[in-house]
């Protein structure tokens, strides 16, 4: 940010006066070219910068400030008396962890399994078939669909009474499981009915990085007589590496950040025994119990969180000149 | 970035498939698999939604109405008398009555929304792809991080803002006049304000990947001939951007038009006037003596029919914009 603010002033105090004059020195020249791009593009790229940058940089500001506070109920935020007492609030509190480690278990666990998951069926896709956009259409359709209209479909596929899933165990005489109410199953349950939603993301990220690849690399290994288990293994998938990075950012983020699902689920703010995570914590924390301050402490856990994930990614984004 | 186009012709290439006719069935017999898997939850929720109470009761949750498996040939019981008995579109009709409101909060907060979102980034891209200043990466660290920003952390500043502001009040000539109500439409101007802001980055770092791709030399003879950057943008650059807006005009719409976390923390409450379509559905057919799934499996339906017509007619371009 301070480096910005000190280009808008050297540029506020050159001021914009074309690039015709001031063509003796060739280096000043281009000084003024380049500092008066800035200046001309800014009102291309200004307005939607400080809009955004309001609404998400200074909304954390604020955030951070508000989890200083001990901001509760209705009494409105006290900025004068700042210290970091919720933080210590939220590692002494039990849900907090409990919270802490299902998000951890969803991420990995999550991520994992939409990678596998969407690299079998771009695999299966990539090559000429026979309805083969059909497919595709199919396997992407749920992630066209909101979390709160899956999740009611998957409350009743969980159903313990008539769910078709303890229908289906039914028939081996096993069950009936409550998927949702088990605190031992409820997490995979509902990591399974996200795998659902997001496998045709991976594969569509990944079925783009396949069409990338040159045919010749297919042929050249079948001349060399490897199996397509091997061709795969040691040719493909190390080249879809780039493709597996960006779909972990998003796979990875979007654990942090899912709440709609967890909430149509479970119709309400308290997801049940199990299946809690930060993000349902934190919401519930402030909208169903007014503890303003202290849910905002564990929003920006959820924000150093994300973090450590986007910066990395946007570093090694930026060395390979991605950005 | 650029979709390959869809390969569904026959081939000649040596992949073998065609050769072994049991590979080839097994093969597809694997697709048809998981188009079940994939479908299935959506299948059996339009079966249900169309029973009866008796029906739900007394049917598997994926057959039609009065039907049941059997062992014998054609493996599925039915009688037709049943089948009409126990079938009902009053699940349908109750759903249909108690979104439609929240269907028309949700378009009018989600049409401005995105078409705001995509002016927005698609002039930020520019300004930060087809002019090169120092500083830029930074500024475009910003926007790429804010996609992925977790919401949980800006919401109580929101909601603090909001109050804060209090449109209704500042605004209150403005609700006084014909077709607005102070009750509605000050919260869908909120909701039009946020979902533009935090649809900005996704637009950009979409529109950017584009301008990326685009000529240097056409951009760069026309400055030499002395045109302007807004005349530049206007007869160059926009002309070109136009299947870049379908992307972003289809994904953002989508995007808005599923999201919750806003809808539940800024309107809070689905009997509020302003209500959307997903904040009505989460409460949909909720009573003490359970949810009413039949109409909960209609009202998911209804809530997801829009995007559900723009995904069918628009995949390519939905899977271009998920993609980023």
């Amino acid at each position: 940010m301070l480096e910005l603010i000190a280009a808008v002033r050297s540029d506020g105090t050159t001021g914009d006066t074309g690039d015709d004059e001031d063509e003796r020195s060739g280096r000043s020249r281009w000084e003024r070219l380049r500092q008066s791009d800035f200046v001309r593009s800014a009102p291309f790229w200004g307005p939607p910068f400080l809009l955004m940058g309001f609404f998400v940089y200074a909304a954390i500001g604020w955030n951070f400030l508000l989890s200083l506070t001990d901001y509760e109920r209705f009494q409105g935020p006290d900025y004068s008396n700042l210290d970091f007492g919720m933080y210590r609030r939220m590692l002494d509190d039990p849900t907090f962890w409990e919270a802490t480690q299902n998000t951890l278990i969803l991420l990995i666990v999550f991520t994992v399994a939409c990678l596998v998951a969407g690299l079998l069926l771009a695999i299966l896709l990539d090559r000429e078939v026979r309805f083969g956009r059909g497919f595709r259409t199919i396997y992407l359709l749920p992630m066209s669909l909101s979390f709160i209209v899956t999740a009611q479909f998957w409350k009743w596929m969980y159903n313990s009474q008539f769910g078709i899933i303890n229908e289906f165990f039914g028939l081996f005489g096993l069950g009936p499981y409550g998927w949702l109410s088990n605190p031992d199953l409820v997490l995979f349950s509902v990591i399974f009915a996200l795998v659902w939603q997001f496998s045709g993301y991976t594969m569509i990220v990944y079925l783009a990085a396949l069409r990338a690849i040159p045919q010749d690399q297919y042929e050249a290994a079948r001349v060399d007589g490897a199996s397509t288990l091997k061709l795969y293994w040691r040719v493909i998938i190390p080249q879809l590496k780039p493709a597996m990075v960006s779909a972990s950012v998003v796979l990875l983020l979007f654990s942090l950040k899912a709440f709609d699902f967890l909430f149509a689920l479970f119709d309400g703010y308290q997801p049940r025994k199990g299946a809690d995570i930060l993000s349902t914590m934190m919401v519930r924390e402030a909208f169903a119990r007014s503890q303003w301050a202290y849910s905002s402490a564990i929003a920006i856990v959820l924000f150093l969180l994300s973090l450590a994930v986007i910066a990395p990614y946007l570093y090694q984004q930026h060395r390979q000149g991605n950005l | 970035m650029t979709t390959a186009p869809p390969q569904e012709t026959d081939s000649t290439s040596s992949d073998g498939i065609r050769a072994l006719p049991l590979r080839t069935a097994g093969y597809y017999l694997l697709l048809l698999g998981l188009v079940v898997f994939y479908l299935l939850p959506m299948e059996t929720g339009f079966m249900t939604s169309i029973k009866t109470a008796v029906g739900v009761r007394e049917s598997l949750p994926f057959l039609l109405p009065g039907t049941d498996l059997s062992f014998q040939i054609p493996f599925v019981e039915f009688d037709v008398d049943t089948m009409l008995e126990q079938t009902t579109d009053e699940k349908w009709r109750d759903a249909y009555d108690t979104l439609s409101r929240g269907m028309v909060n949700s378009m009018l907060f989600t049409i401005p929304s995105t078409i705001l979102c995509a002016i927005f980034g698609s002039m930020a891209a520019y300004g930060l792809t087809l002019v090169k200043w120092r500083g830029q990466v930074f500024v475009l660290a910003l926007f790429i991080a804010g996609i992925f920003i977790p919401y949980q952390a800006v919401i109580i500043p929101l909601t603090e803002l909001y109050g804060f502001i209090d449109l209704q009040y500042r605004l209150g000539a403005i609700w006084a006049l014909p077709f607005l109500s102070e009750e509605r439409h000050p919260t869908i101007l909120e909701l039009i304000i946020t979902h533009t802001a935090y649809g900005i980055p996704i637009c950009t770092v979409l529109f950017r990947a584009q301008y990326q791709t685009m000529s240097w030399e056409m951009i760069e003879a026309a400055r030499l001939d002395g045109a302007g950057l807004w005349r530049i943008y206007r007869r160059i650059v926009l002309p070109l951007s136009i299947p870049m807006f379908s992307v972003v005009f289809i994904f953002q719409f989508t995007q808005i038009w599923n999201e919750f976390l806003f809808s539940v923390t800024l309107i809070r409450s689905s009997v509020d006037e302003a209500a959307s379509v997903t904040l009505i559905l989460g409460q949909l057919g909720q009573a003490i003596e359970g949810t009413d799934f039949p109409l909960r499996m209609a009202g998911a339906f209804v809530a997801a029919a829009p995007t559900i017509v723009v995904y069918i007619l628009f995949t390519d371009k939905f899977a271009e914009g998920v993609r980023v």
